[in-house]
């Protein structure tokens, strides 16, 4: 475990040293940012969008007291989705499909000696394939949080209100009512860990891949669940030290 | 030149190389030969730095690349140019492409229009002039190692690495490759190793042949004294070809002579 740890230590400083040109690198950063980024909008719409409407159809047939204002529904929706759904449901989406994407790219690589001809080159291999995806990951996930945010919230509103559990009226006045600005930067402050730790995890995997298509398979999976259980850990840490 | 002096390795206790002293002489076509798992791969990840040897040290044109100064190996990995096995041609570029990215990384001086004339040229060079737009997985094994070729002398390397250029080959193609590697070198002086069990190669190109056994060099010599070395483990590895025991028989009686199995039975 220890051994493992430190090994990734010295993965993440290996990125740091003998970089490529900047120039490169920001190009490199900026065609990884559309493939984990722009590309994974779909899915988080998707998902951040349902997972809104259904907790507001939830916390609405939980909420039977006529003594609790209906406005309460909306605060609650906006309150589990800034501070938990928007950021951890995501980033575990995302620890699915850009996780197994960057340790089966790079375990790929690493198998069909591509990585080998970089280095042949004298190309400092985990800065030009690790850091740019790195960088990108952090760049994006705080912008993918921040439109799962948005769209959980307007699923939620759409639910609440299209299936007549509550007036669109005392939604916003529930999304409105005691509004705290520093969650949103505790959500990304999250959304940050969980890039770094995902891109990080999944890159170490996939880079350390020996073998062949059958350890690349598995790579991705190693990357995906133990990115997931970074998150969870880092999720609990974050919220004992930073709430 | 490069000189390999005492060069070490072993995996978990095995010993794979066992203290390796050789010479590849510049401007030739120098051929580690040996059979599957005799250490000739280990011996050309160690010399390009892929693999770091347990002892010994490795020269290039008399400086020490082995244990030197992260700069120094920098700079001599930039005159290496290396075809793999498979080629390893980068998936998501284009073959175009490809050729190009040593120039982009290791070149950042050269203006857009000198890459392109640089990158034409090597694609030209290797008989893949229409091929640019191509990706890798549209074109054939023996396209991938022209590209391959294409890609190490686009930086006009000084030394260029082929490991097992023929692998996964026909015949016909494989003599093609070989051809075009031996044009290089001598059209570019440069120092060209190339890590084989293909006694076509051998015969072809093989200018300086350094033979393993289980992590040994146990000779070396050119393609002309092979045929009539007393090494035993080398006479065992050559003729355990009907095809080369039947060019020796031509060789030695000066006609064609029967194929014969080891026996010295007619096949």
């Amino acid at each position: 475990m220890f051994t493992i740890f430190g090994k990734f230590v010295l993965f993440l400083q290996s990125m740091l040293v003998r970089r490529e040109r900047v120039a490169v690198l920001w190009q490199r950063t900026v065609d990884e940012a559309i493939l984990i980024g722009v590309d994974s909008v779909f899915i988080v719409a998707i998902v951040s969008a349902f997972i809104g409407a259904v907790t507001c159809v939830q916390i609405a047939y939980n909420l039977t007291n006529p003594l609790i204002p209906k406005a309460t529904i909306g605060y609650m929706v906006r309150e589990m989705t800034i501070l938990e759904l928007a950021p951890t449901i995501t980033c575990i989406v995302l620890a699915g499909k850009v996780g197994s994407s960057i340790a089966g790219g790079l375990g790929t690589m690493r198998i069909t000696e591509q990585v080998s001809a970089l280095e042949v080159m004298g190309i400092n291999s985990t800065s030009y394939l690790v850091f740019p995806r790195m960088l990108a990951a952090i760049l994006m996930f705080p912008l993918l949080v921040i439109l799962a945010m948005v769209l959980s919230i307007l699923g939620g509103y759409l639910a609440g209100t299209l299936t007549g559990a509550m007036a669109p009226q005392d939604f916003i006045e529930g999304i409105r009512e005691d509004f705290v600005p520093y969650n949103i930067v505790f959500a990304l402050i999250k959304s940050v860990v969980f890039a770094f730790l995902i891109a990080g995890i999944s890159s170490f995997k996939g880079f350390n891949t020996t073998g062949g298509a059958l350890e690349v398979g598995a790579a991705s999976t190693g990357a995906v669940t133990n990115s997931i259980i970074a998150i969870l850990i880092a999720d609990f840490v974050l919220a004992a030290v930073l709430l | 030149m490069i000189e390999v002096s005492n060069i070490q390795k072993s995996f978990d206790g095995n010993p794979v190389l066992k203290g390796i002293d050789c010479t590849f002489e510049t401007g030739k076509c120098n051929l580690l030969l040996g059979g599957s798992g005799t250490g000739k791969s280990v011996l050309l990840q160690c010399i390009v730095g892929l693999m770091k040897p347990d002892i010994g040290s490795i020269t290039f044109d008399g400086t020490v690349y082995t244990n030197n100064k992260v700069a120094i190996r920098q700079e001599i990995r930039r005159k290496i140019g290396m075809l793999f096995q498979g080629s390893a041609l980068f998936d998501s570029m284009t073959v175009a492409q490809n050729v190009e990215f040593p120039l982009q990384m290791l070149t950042p001086e050269m203006s857009n229009e000198e890459r392109r004339d640089r990158v034409e040229f090597c694609l030209k060079r290797v008989g893949l002039e229409n091929a640019g737009p191509k990706m890798p997985a549209e074109i054939s094994g023996g396209m991938k190692k022209r590209v391959g070729i294409a890609r190490a002398i686009a930086p006009q390397c000084t030394y260029l690495f082929c490991d097992e250029p023929n692998s996964g080959l026909d015949p016909a193609t494989s003599i093609k490759i070989d051809n075009l590697i031996h044009e290089i070198t001598h059209e570019y002086d440069i120092t060209t190793v190339i890590v084989t069990h293909d006694m076509n190669s051998v015969i072809e190109i093989g200018e300086h042949i350094i033979f393993l056994h289980q992590g040994k060099k146990l000779w070396d010599g050119t393609k002309d004294e092979i045929l009539n070395v007393e090494v035993p483990e080398l006479k065992e590895f050559i003729f355990s070809s009907s095809l080369v025991r039947a060019a020796k028989r031509v060789d030695d009686e000066g006609g064609l002579a029967a194929i014969t199995d080891e026996h010295g039975a007619n096949i």
